[in-house]
């Protein structure tokens, strides 16, 4: 029922929601529960178990009971929920299901990174005085509480502070605090979790912070929007905080006496702030029974607000308890018994005592104590840079939390590195207590010192921090009461005496769990389930172990807590997620052809965090008949890939030929300029690490590549081994894998192809493993199909062009899966599909790779040991379906071995019954001693790792069916390297109609920048309000090593990135228009030398220039350091991740930081960027 | 969420790094003249202590460089590793006190 006046709620607007249907009515300022109980419902919801009915019990986020479902959420907190108008409600009841038809949740939720000196946890008087004390010291602050507005319990009671009603002091320092610029003030926002190194992360409402004007101040001044962000949207905050200021308060608890659960039973501070708060009475006739003080006060508001107060019950007066309850037929209260007396009420206050809210104190991993005054557990020694104030540490009433607090906010901001002023000079010169970092331990509960003294005494009109003048009276222990023995026989008793309302928990449940001989809690927690629920037994967990202190004889304290674990209250997955949904669920990679791709029609596969083409189905075509169509083209005409994602990394210095000795088990010193030689790389236990294709660019200068899912880890190896092993090894290595796009020209005629996209070249002095370079382009002539086959690199610029024109000249587009075809057919390996990190080169056949005349190399000494030299290890074997006896013999370009191609031969699908990959290998059917397993299957082909076989064994491959196969000598396509070099005779003409315009991809008006595609959507984007974006394309940039050259940004030790200056060089072409292949080479270095110029990346990387006020506002929702611009001034640049994405960040300009991203990353980077300025 | 001091680019959040096991493990200078067994215990034994440890990471997503620090496992409290006395030296060598200190200029 409301009253007639008082209360937080905005009376001359009326919120419209319905309850279970029924259309009911509210205030802005009321929370669902306050407005249900202002509408008179009484029963909210079922109990999970028993299904007994339930009512509201608390005022905040500890309720166990009034769990309903709003909107789009199946359960929350109604004590929780600020009521919206147009709120659509419902009671649950039993078990929840999850809706598989439910639609999904389109609200929008996000994450920032946020540091700060000084993060305060809770915006009681505690936490605001916590706060003014460290913000006016000077530091960073932020302070956050999980409600709409702060104050914490003062906005519940009736305290006068300095004689007049709290809300002035709440106001005055909420002012003072929004005046200091770096303060920043959260509502609405819950610190859920409490992780190493003072990362505290915590969920805002944001959207309804935005609504109303509050939370999420923009660097820039954030404008409160008109309703616009009403869609449930929250943040999730990640906070680093140097010290934290946990002022979370206590909870109230209640007393496990039978039929304590029914509605109308509620904590008396819970009844207390509905009334003062909500102006909301509970009920007309009230018993309170309370173990504390505080019990009193409810009592005393209650009266006030004309509730009558039937009786008191209070056990530290005459030893009585509430024994029992009355219900109607509903099972709503209509009185209680007091040892056998009854007394009418329609609503009991109760006030078991309080817990301090210890929770994130306990994730910190700060050790508890029980105080036995209290009679709660607090919070003993700090394990982080932490310190407890008021409430939660114990310190109950108003005067002393904010005492507490200022002391908190002072010491906090001192222990930052920040002078405490607030004792206007008179401070104490304690000793600086910086928690755990310097003294080892802390006592969190240990007196300040000095601090508390300085209170309200002096200096009232010069210190703004000062503790006022408070009317509340001084608080005595509780009653340590947590049961009332139930009389043991019939209805009720300690079988409907409840200690986890959500979990309908008994005492008689708790006693079942000690009879079975249980000691420690958490074996009670998990036999009953007692503090499982969503409110993680908040108003329960001490009654618990009060319970089962007095069932053991033991103490509470030796009883102890179960585990305290974040989240501190519910969070949805989708606010786990923020914006990394959907397409930005994870970074996505593609190269410079990707859009070609798309336009082809290509099926993509995933390879780590690349797009590949797979294949290319050409008018709804199977895979099976495109990739035979796309095999058709290389091994007989003249085929094209896009290789670009192989991993690419300079290998530059003096000893770098001794490096890749080192590290490789062949030998790279040797090498002839420009020749090229595969490499096999082992982990130092031996096995096959990665394999590549490496050439010596010049002297001192190796192009190393390496498979396209390794790159990282081999380059990470690289510099592991130089940075910690061989540090004296002058050497140094550049990631080009972005800078170069690929495409692989394959076939038997694919000779007059490649001659016509690399002019320069002379084709006819072109031996196998040898490199050539003309103009921009670099060309290969590796083959990984065993036909004639010509890796073609550009610059990324133009890989879309070269890719265009390869297919002008008749190139067939084949993606990975026929790669995979025609290396399997080869017998080739792949490392990650044949190999597994338990593969030696020797169990490949690939003795012939390893040297014997290095002295050493990384792996070597592994192959000698007796596990790996033994001769029972799986070994690379061909495997052929048994029924062919020919099978084996190798295939005709057209006729592939084993049975015929689907797709060609126009038997797709002719029965043949081939093992699936990762089945296993037996001897004999019904066999089951594992031989090995199939590592690649295709039609026709099979490779595995069987050990023991050698050819012609029929062995049994077994992956659900029995299917007998042959083993066969791996090779099954032109054992004798015949094609390598092309067919005589096979050689096409190219197509007469090829277009000039498309088959000279270099000219300048090809060139096509990562995010040329997005230039529209950036010039849209411009009417962000705050923030522009552009790239910035083109841009010639080195990598250079050692010295610091004269412009360029550090990466890194010796290691710079030299940028050209957009200023001078952006807008035109002039730096892409590089010559013509066969014109002469650009920046040709006669000798080859590295030289003071290092490594050409102008095309690894494109640069996003974001500027305006609120770029910040952007970047702070992914990037994770400290962007504070007095942390990241002007000029300040460094490596780190931006949306998951490795990025280099510049600061350019007060309001300009530039982006530089590696072009793979680059759409998806956009995307993202796009996506966050959205959500501003 | 750890936070890492880098001795180059200063604290970052762990997922910036990579982990790198055990420091102080020494590649044995002549790997051909040590017994099957202790080359084993080279590639396959480390410590797994509860309380501190001497550990490497690398700082991948950013400087790339290889360092060590004293961890707790049990309280992650971090420690700079002795011989890391700042911005300019490795102090990733595996073998203690061996090779790894280098100056941030010096030209590879």
């Amino acid at each position: 029922m409301r009253r007639e006046s008082g209360g937080r709620i905005d009376r001359s607007r009326v919120l419209r929601f319905t309850f279970d249907g029924r259309e009911l009515t509210g205030h802005p300022g009321d929370t669902l529960a306050s407005a249900l109980l202002a509408c008179g419902v009484r029963i909210v919801g079922r109990s999970v178990g028993p299904g007994r009915p339930r009512g509201i019990f608390t005022a905040g986020v500890e309720e166990p009971n009034a769990l309903v479902g709003v909107g789009d959420e199946p359960m929350v907190a109604a004590t929780a929920v600020e009521l919206r108008d147009g709120m659509r409600a419902w009671s649950l009841r039993g078990k929840g299901r999850l809706d598989p038809a439910a639609a999904a949740v389109d609200a929008r939720h996000d994450k920032a990174y946020l540091h700060c000196d000084v993060l305060v946890v809770g915006g009681g008087p505690a936490g605001l005085a916590a706060a003014l004390a460290a913000g006016g010291a000077g530091a960073r602050v932020v302070l956050l509480d999980g409600g709409p507005e702060f104050g914490g319990d003062l906005l519940g009671g009736r305290t006068l502070l300095d004689g007049a009603p709290a809300d002035e002091w709440i106001s005055s320092v909420t002012a003072g605090l929004a005046a200091f610029p770096e303060v920043r003030l959260l509502p609405r926002t819950t610190a859920i979790g409490y992780h190493d190194h003072n990362y505290v992360v915590a969920v805002e409402e944001r959207d309804a912070n935005r609504a109303a004007g509050s939370g999420t101040r923009g660097s820039g001044g954030g404008t409160g929007d008109e309703g616009g962000h009403a869609g449930g949207g929250r943040r999730l905050w990640h906070f680093r905080a140097g010290q934290v200021v946990l002022a979370t308060g206590a909870h109230e608890r209640s007393v496990a006496f039978p039929g304590n659960d029914r509605p109308g039973v509620m904590l008396a501070s819970a009844a207390r702030t509905y009334v003062n708060r909500y102006g909301v009475l509970p009920g007309r006739r009230a018993v309170v029974f309370t173990c504390t003080d505080s019990g009193h006060e409810a009592a005393r508001d209650l009266a006030a607000a004309g509730v009558e107060i039937a009786e008191i019950v209070d056990p530290r007066r005459d030893g009585a308890v509430v024994t029992g309850t009355l219900a109607d037929g509903e099972g709503v209260l209509t009185g209680v018994v007091i040892g056998g007396r009854e007394v009418v009420c329609d609503l009991l206050a109760v006030s078991g005592g309080w817990n301090p809210a210890v929770h994130l104190f306990s994730q910190s991993r700060g050790r508890l104590r029980f105080d036995d005054a209290l009679q709660a557990f607090v919070p003993h020694v700090s394990a982080q840079a932490e310190r407890s104030a008021g409430a939660c540490r114990g310190e109950y009433g108003t005067a002393a939390a904010i005492a507490d607090g200022l002391a908190a906010g002072a010491r906090a901001a001192e222990a930052a590195g920040l002078p405490a002023r607030w004792q206007d000079g008179t401070r104490e010169n304690g000793a600086s207590e910086n928690g755990v970092r310097e003294n080892g331990v802390r006592e969190s509960g240990a007196p300040e010192d000095g601090v508390r003294s300085a209170g309200p005494a002096g200096n009232r009109e010069r210190n703004p921090l000062r503790v006022p003048e408070c009317d509340e009276p001084a608080q005595r222990s509780p009653a340590a009461l947590w049961a009332v023995p139930g009389d043991g026989g019939g209805d009720g008793g300690d079988r409907e005496a409840f200690v986890d309302l959500q979990r309908d928990v008994t005492v008689a449940d708790l006693g079942r769990a000690a009879g079975t001989g249980m000691r420690s809690v958490e074996h009670v927690k998990r036999y009953t389930t007692a503090g499982t629920g969503a409110d993680q037994g908040k108003t329960s967990g001490a009654v618990t172990a009060g319970v089962v202190a007095g069932l053991l004889g033991a103490s509470p304290g030796q009883v102890g807590t179960t585990t305290f674990r974040p989240p501190y209250t519910p969070v949805a997955f989708g606010v786990l997620a923020g914006r990394d949904r959907g397409r930005l669920s994870d970074p996505v990679r593609v190269t410079a052809v990707h859009d070609r791709h798309v336009a082809l029609g290509a099926v993509f596969e995933n390879v780590g965090q690349w797009k590949r083409a797979r294949h290319y189905p050409a008018g709804g075509e199977s895979m099976e008949r495109a990739v035979g169509r796309e095999r058709r083209a290389a091994r007989t005409g003249v085929a094209a890939m896009d290789a670009s994602t192989l991993g690419k990394i300079e290998v530059g210095g003096r000893d770098a030929g001794e490096f890749l000795d080192r590290i490789y088990t062949n030998v790279f010193s040797a090498l002839p300029v420009g020749s090229c030689r595969y490499g096999l790389m082992c982990g130092a236990d031996g096995m096959v690490l990665d394999d590549g294709v490496t050439t010596r660019l010049a002297g001192d200068r190796y192009l190393m590549t390496t498979t396209t899912g390794n790159a990282a880890t081999v380059l990470d190896w690289l510099e592991e081994w130089h940075q910690t092993e061989w540090p004296h090894l002058q050497v140094s290595f550049t990631s080009v894998t972005d800078h170069w796009a690929v495409v692989a020209v394959v076939g038997p005629a694919a000779g007059p192809v490649a001659e016509a996209l690399v002019p320069g070249v002379d084709f006819g002095d072109f031996p196998f493993m040898t490199c050539r370079e003309s103009g921009p382009a670099r060309v290969f002539r590796i083959s990984f199909s065993g036909e004639l086959a010509y890796e073609i690199n550009v610059p990324w610029w133009y890989g879309a062009a070269l890719w265009e024109a390869a297919l002008e000249l008749g190139a067939v587009p084949y993606g990975t899966e026929t790669m995979h075809v025609l290396r399997a057919e080869k017998g080739f390996a792949i490392v990650g599909q044949e190999t597994d990190g338990t593969v030696t080169p020797q169990d490949l056949g690939m003795s012939w790779i390893v040297s014997r005349r290095k002295p050493d190399f990384v792996g070597r000494r592994s192959h000698t040991r007796p596990d790996t030299a033994s001769p029972g290890r799986k070994r690379l074997v061909g495997l052929v379906p048994a029924r062919s006896p020919e099978a084996g013999v190798p295939g005709t370009p057209d006729e592939p071995p084993g049975s015929g191609m689907p797709g060609e031969s126009g038997t797709a699908g002719d029965g043949e019954e081939r093992p699936t990959e990762g089945a296993q290998i037996v001897a004999a059917p019904g066999d089951r001693r594992m031989l090995g397993h199939v590592t690649s299957a295709y039609p026709g082909v099979a490779l595995a790792m069987v050990r023991d076989a050698g050819p012609g064994d029929r062995l049994i491959a077994f992956d659900g069916r029995e299917i007998p196969v042959t083993v066969v000598d791996p090779v099954f396509h032109d054992p004798g390297n015949t094609r390598r070099d092309g067919i005589p005779g096979e050689a096409r003409p190219l197509p007469a109609a090829a277009d000039p315009a498309v088959t000279e991809w270099w000219r300048p008006e090809r060139a096509v920048s990562p995010l040329a595609a997005f230039a529209g959507r950036f010039a849209a984007a411009a009417g962000t309000p705050g923030v522009t974006i552009r790239e910035i394309p083109f841009l010639r940039m080195r990598e250079i090593r050692g010295e610091a050259p004269k412009e360029g940004l550090r990466l890194g030790p010796g290691w710079w990135l030299a940028v050209e200056d957009p200023q001078t060089g952006a807008g035109g072409t002039a730096h892409i228009g590089m010559s013509a292949p066969g014109t002469g080479t650009e920046d040709a270095r006669p000798d080859g030398s590295p030289g003071e110029d290092g490594v050409d990346v102008s095309a690894q990387r494109t640069v996003v220039e974001l500027a305006g006020p609120r770029v910040r506002d952007v970047l702070m929702t992914g990037c994770p350091i400290d962007l504070h611009p007095a942390v990241f001034g002007v000029g300040a640049h460094t490596q780190t991740l931006l949306a998951r994405a490795q990025v280099v960040l510049h600061r350019a300009g007060p309001e300009v930081y530039r982006v530089f991203v590696r072009s793979s990353f680059a759409g998806y980077l956009a995307e993202w960027l796009l996506d966050a300025l959205e959500g501003l | 969420m750890q936070l890492i001091e880098c001795p180059w680019c200063g604290p970052r959040d762990e997922i910036e790094f990579r982990y790198g096991g055990q420091a102080g493990i020494a590649y044995p200078a002549d790997p051909a003249a040590v017994s099957d067994e202790e080359w084993a215990e080279y590639v396959f034994m480390r410590d797994n202590p509860r309380g501190w440890f001497h550990e490497r990471w690398f700082h991948v997503h950013g400087c790339r460089t290889w360092f060590s620090i004293r961890r707790h496992t049990v309280t992650h409290e971090i420690e700079r590793a002795p011989g890391a006395s700042g911005p300019g030296e490795h102090s990733a060598a595996r073998a203690t006190g061996g090779p790894g200190a280098r100056d941030a200029g010096d030209p590879r």
